[in-house]
This record gives C-alpha cells, sequence and structure tokens, in this order.
C-alpha cells in the first residue's frame, strides 16, 4: 500500500465513506468541520450510493440517524463544539434504544465565551451518555477507528453509539502522510439489522415509555454492555490489525517506553505525539495513551500504572466546580485501596486551543519532584 | 367501527380523550402499511408502556421535539430499502408539534421529505398538566395561565400552524376535527396519495385540559366547528378550500361548556365573539 498525504477532515470522510453508510446527515453548526462536507462531495461524486441530508440543526442531524438506525439502515455523522452540546438530549437516547450509530467529534471548546479552538469539553461532557468514546492520535489512528466503530457498534452482543474523537485543527486540519485502506470488505461486512427495524411486515415498537424497575433494569444492562465492549473494543482492534497491520496499543490504551520508567504521562488524543517526542530524548518517563476513555479501561490503566512512583496527567478539559479534570478524578478513584499508590499530578493544559508545546511538557517533568500528590495547575501561554 | 383497529385497546388514555379518538381515525385511513414516528405526549406515554404496545403498526419514540427529524431518517431508510411505499407519518401533540419540535418540522417541510405530518391539538401540554401551548386558545386558563383577579388567561391568540405550513408551499395542508371522522379520514387518504411533505392539524378536544364532562368530547368538537372556533379546510396549489360550512353558533356556548373559559364575563365573551368573526373574515371572507 502506498501513503498517501492527505488532511485529517478528507480522510475522517474517507474512511466513513468506506464504511458504505445509507446516509449521512449533516448540519454546519459553528463551529464547524469540514467531513460531512467532503462526503457530500464523495457522494455526489457517485463512488458510493448513500443519501447525503442536509438537516436543521445538529439535534436533527443526530435524531436523524436514530430514526435511519432504527429503520435499519448504516448511518454517519460529524459534529464538534456547540454541535454536541446540542446534541446532549439525543445522545441519551441513541444509547439508550441501542442503535449502532457511528459519530466523529472534532474536539473543540464550548461558550462561552465562544471559541472554535481544541479542547476536550465538548465530548468529556458527554461522557455520560452511554457511547463509547475512543479518542485518537493521529489521522492514521481516525481513519482505522472509523472502520473498527461500526464493527464495535454493530457487534450483536453491544449495539451501541460510539463516538470517534479528533481533536479540532491537531488532527481535522492537518495533512498528514497515511494509508487509507482500499478494501475493507473482508472486515466490514453490509450492515443486517437484525434488533431494530421498522418493518409492517414485522410491527417493532421502539422507544417506549418504561416505570421505574423495567427502565432500571434496562438502564443496568446498558451499563453492564459497555462496560462489556471494552472486550469488543479490543478484539475488533486486533482483527483489524490482522488485516491491515497497525495497532494503537490494546484498543483500550496504549504504552508508551513505560518499562522500567518512573514517571508517567497520562493523556489522550494527538497531545500524545508531543509527548513521545519528549519521553524519546529522556529516559526517566513513559506515556499511557488512553484511547477509550467509554468505556474507561480501569483494570488496563491501574495495571500500566502499578509500582509507578509519578503520574503526570496532561487533559484537555477541566471539570468545573472539581477544580481538576475528568481524568484526573478518575484515574486516582480507581487508586482508592490500591497499595502504593503513584503521586498523581493534575495539568489542565490546551483549553480553548492553547498552546502545550514540546518545552511546556519538559518542564512539567523536570518540575514534578517538587509537586505534591494532588497537585492540580493551569498550563497557560505566557 | 368494523374495520381492524390498529390501536389496540387497553392503553391508558383518559377516558373520553380526545387525541386517542384522532388517532383511531388516523389509523383507519393510513392502514398496516404505515410507520408512525411519535413526539413525546400523551399518547406516546399512553401507548407504550414498557413490556406492552398499543400499536399493531411500527411505531417509534425518541423525545419531545424530534418526531419530524427522526420521520426524516426513517423515510430516508425506507426509501434506500425500496419500500416507497410505506407511510411514514410523524405524529405529535400541539406542544411536541408547534412549539418545542417546530424547527424540525420546518426542516422536514423545506427539504421536502415524503412524510405526513400530524399535530393532534389539544390546546395545552395536558400530559404535564394542562400548560399553556402555542395551540391554546385566547383567554383560556390553564396551569400556567390561570385566570384570577389580574388575569384573564392566554394573553395571545392560538398560532396559525396550518398558515405556516402552507408557506412552505407543501403540496397538501387541511385541518379536521374528530368531530367529522369521515372527513379526517378522507383527508388522512389524499394526503397520503400525494408525494412530498403533508400536514393535517387535527382538533381533539382534552376532558381534564379543557375541563368538561367526557362523554361530551365529540359535542365540544362539534361546537368548536359550528361556531367557527376551528375551520375545516384543505390548502392546496396555494388554494384555501373550506370543507365544513359551520352553523355559526355563538361562541358563547361552545366557551360556556369548557371550566377553562368560566371566567369570562359576557364583555369578554362578546370581545371573543367579535374577534372571532375578524378572524373568520380575514381568513375566508377576503376572496
Amino acid at each position: 500500500m502506498t501513503k498517501t498525504v492527505m488532511e485529517g477532515s478528507l480522510a475522517a470522510a474517507k474512511a466513513a465513506a468506506l464504511c458504505e453508510p445509507d446516509m449521512v446527515v449533516a448540519y454546519p453548526i459553528t463551529p464547524q468541520t469540514h467531513i460531512v462536507e467532503n462526503l457530500g462531495k464523495i457522494i455526489a461524486s457517485g463512488k458510493f450510493k448513500a443519501k447525503h441530508i442536509e438537516v436543521d440543526s445538529e439535534f436533527s442531524a443526530l435524531s436523524a440517524c436514530i430514526g435511519g438506525s432504527a429503520a435499519g439502515s448504516r448511518v454517519f455523522t460529524a459534529t464538534a463544539s456547540q454541535g454536541l452540546a446540542l446534541m446532549n438530549e439525543v445522545l441519551f437516547a441513541a444509547s439508550g434504544m441501542r442503535l449502532p450509530i457511528v459519530m466523529v467529534v472534532a474536539n473543540r471548546a464550548l461558550s462561552a465565551p465562544i471559541n472554535i479552538w481544541n479542547d476536550w469539553q465538548d465530548s468529556i461532557s458527554a461522557r455520560d451518555s452511554g457511547w463509547i468514546q475512543l479518542y485518537c492520535e493521529t489521522v492514521q489512528e481516525v481513519v482505522d477507528t472509523i472502520i473498527q466503530s461500526y464493527k464495535i457498534a454493530e457487534d450483536k452482543n453491544i449495539l451501541l453509539p460510539v463516538m470517534v474523537c479528533m481533536d479540532g485543527f491537531f488532527l481535522t486540519h492537518v495533512v498528514e502522510p497515511l494509508d487509507m485502506p482500499e478494501d475493507i470488505s473482508k472486515y466490514l461486512k453490509k450492515y443486517k439489522p437484525e434488533h431494530a427495524f421498522l418493518d409492517p411486515e414485522k410491527p417493532q415498537t421502539q422507544g417506549p415509555f418504561a416505570f421505574p424497575k423495567p427502565y432500571a433494569e434496562l438502564r443496568k444492562d446498558l451499563s453492564d454492555t459497555i462496560d462489556a465492549s471494552a472486550g469488543t473494543i479490543k478484539k475488533c482492534h486486533d482483527d483489524y490489525a490482522k488485516l491491515f497491520n497497525r495497532t494503537y496499543g490494546n484498543g483500550l490504551i496504549e504504552e508508551y517506553k513505560t518499562k522500567g520508567k518512573k514517571t508517567i504521562i497520562v493523556t489522550m488524543g494527538s497531545l500524545s505525539g508531543n509527548v513521545k517526542e519528549v519521553i524519546d530524548k529522556r529516559d526517566d518517563t513513559g506515556l499511557l495513551r488512553i484511547k477509550s476513555f467509554r468505556p474507561f479501561p480501569k483494570k488496563d490503566i491501574l495495571a500500566a500504572l502499578k509500582g509507578k512512583e509519578t503520574v503526570i496527567i496532561l487533559e484537555k478539559n477541566i471539570s468545573l466546580g472539581t477544580s481538576c479534570g475528568a481524568l484526573f478524578d478518575e484515574i486516582r478513584s480507581i487508586h482508592c485501596n490500591v497499595e502504593d499508590t503513584p503521586k498523581i499530578l493534575d495539568y489542565i493544559v490546551g483549553i480553548g486551543g492553547m498552546d502545550c508545546r514540546t518545552d511546556d511538557i519538559e518542564t512539567i517533568i523536570n518540575e514534578s519532584n517538587t509537586k505534591k500528590d494532588g497537585h492540580i495547575e493551569w498550563l497557560m501561554e505566557k | 367501527m368494523k374495520k381492524d383497529e390498529l390501536l389496540a385497546p387497553g392503553h391508558r388514555t383518559c377516558a373520553g380523550c380526545g387525541p386517542a379518538i384522532a388517532i383511531r381515525l388516523l389509523l383507519r385511513a393510513a392502514g398496516k402499511n404505515t410507520v408512525i414516528c411519535n413526539a413525546t405526549g400523551c399518547i406516546e406515554v399512553t401507548t407504550s408502556q414498557y413490556p406492552t404496545t398499543s400499536w399493531k403498526i411500527p411505531w417509534i419514540h425518541v423525545l419531545f421535539e424530534n418526531a419530524a427529524s427522526v420521520a426524516s431518517g426513517v423515510r430516508e431508510a425506507l426509501d434506500m430499502q425500496g419500500k416507497e411505499d410505506v407511510n411514514v407519518i410523524a405524529l405529535g401533540g400541539d406542544g411536541g408539534m408547534m412549539d418545542i419540535g417546530f424547527r424540525a418540522i420546518s426542516g422536514l417541510w423545506e427539504r421536502g421529505h415524503n412524510v405526513l405530518v400530524i399535530t393532534y391539538d389539544n390546546e395545552a401540554y395536558a400530559n404535564t398538566g394542562v400548560q399553556r401551548s402555542g395551540g391554546t386558545p385566547w383567554l383560556a386558563s390553564t396551569t400556567t395561565t390561570p385566570a384570577g383577579p389580574a388575569s384573564k388567561g392566554k394573553d395571545q391568540w392560538k398560532k396559525d400552524m396550518p398558515a405556516i405550513a402552507a408557506a412552505h408551499h407543501i403540496p397538501y395542508v387541511a385541518t379536521a376535527s374528530i368531530a367529522q371522522p369521515f372527513d379526517l379520514e378522507k383527508k388522512v387518504k389524499k394526503a397520503l396519495s400525494i408525494k412530498g411533505p403533508k400536514y393535517i392539524h387535527i382538533h381533539a378536544p382534552c376532558t381534564i385540559g379543557w375541563r368538561y364532562d367526557e362523554s361530551k368530547t365529540i359535542e365540544i368538537a362539534k361546537l368548536a366547528i359550528d361556531t367557527k372556533m376551528w375551520a375545516l379546510y384543505e390548502i392546496e396549489n396555494h388554494k384555501k378550500t373550506l370543507t365544513y360550512k359551520p352553523k355559526g353558533t355563538p361562541v358563547k356556548e361552545y366557551l360556556k361548556a369548557q371550566a377553562r373559559f368560566r371566567h369570562l364575563t359576557d364583555e369578554d365573551i362578546e370581545e371573543y365573539q367579535k374577534r372571532i368573526d375578524e378572524v373568520w373574515a380575514r381568513d375566508f371572507e377576503t376572496e
């Protein structure tokens, strides 16, 4: 396979097109990422048969995806920032109705003030919505993860929507050399709906009203299923690797040069690239990149951090009212009752698109021995 | 009713529920080859209690404000599967369609999806305790516009949803009433025979919201069309045609029959009659 050089948004669109969704639903909220426009062009070129539906809002975009998926179609949409926030109510319906929708989120900051640049406040805010959330480091990984996501979402034992998170600008607007698969038919088959369809021959009631007991049972089942999806994510990652020879850790987390290192940086997404560059130049620090934020791979993370002295979290989100980011809270919480818990430091970085450069990361590592466990700090541009 | 009912009995609507009658008539006309996309509301909550269902046809409910967008997705999916002949109906009450779900409906009409949009209008958010909606008529007392010494009820006139539908230049717009069941069924059948977006607005009295005896639902619905509180018409090719000639019964008879208007004085009722006559003249006597 020869490498092609491609912009992130176009690559995401091409990967989605490879999965041959029956419909692509689009709304250009501000800020908008041009993934769905690219898909519009691909569909207009006649390369695959799909309907491009332009709706009145992001709210309607995901709603139409639900309608399409509930009627037995494979569907795709993409959003960012305000669009994801507007969809919030619909997110919960999509997962509760167990519809295998795949959506790319170009991660960007939330209003106010309005800001179009990258951080993860949009998708982290949606962390409890019952969607699988996979954060990508490179455009190549976005391509491969979109394809894997349909396989995960449509697995008979899972049937959950998946959010593929790619950093706005850092991935969406970057031009990267990559391998674009040509034929994925051996990996991803045509979608055959078995659980959700709207067929007058076999009438089905979808989205009913439920009293407390059945409601709680269904929510418990949803919770158990998203937990169980960790195994499916790994398997879909491994099966993909066999065909395309590319791996991303174990599909849930990636450990980079962590062996024998006392200090571990934990982050997600494209920032991992900067961290790797720093780590390559020193021998005291490794990287744990969390790819799957939902399900949160507790055991994998605990194992990766076992015996480490210092854990430095770099995260592009702030959980307002807790003074820290979501990764910090969750990583601290899984260390409850664990012996020899490492010192855990939290750095809020890249908010609203602020830079987090390699020299910033160097400084954070160098100063980590002077910081106490639970230290929280915002990295501000000077 | 001789035909097979597609809405099974045993659902939990109130005795004398106008919307339940509207849905039965709608389904009789639409037939089995139909998918219903139902907004949250009285009908949704009373007919779909898990794990039971009253729906003998495919039915989907997602949220309050997105029935039309869901219907667009369903329509596209069915068309892709070669099922262009299946009717897709986006269904909701006045709150779900005229207020919170309005953007989605306007979007559907503008896109031109082959979907019949139906509002069953019981003139309030009845499911949540009879709050005022855009469909609530002028001076009706609701839980959010209660009449009292300093209030006469809802200050605003009812939103003219069929006119808004017509402004989208869709091929078919009609109003209907459960008091005219054959007219209602005829309009549904006609709408479904036309490809493209369609709209039918069904007036459907609500015993708890309008506060009248549950045996009087059809009587109240009849009074609405005879007093010109609700007009029955079709709009095709930009032409509005009345499909029922009202008797011209004084509006007082309609208002006095419902406790939601019981705070009105004779002067208020006189003013009401004046306004009804003005609106009627504006809408139907300007040719």
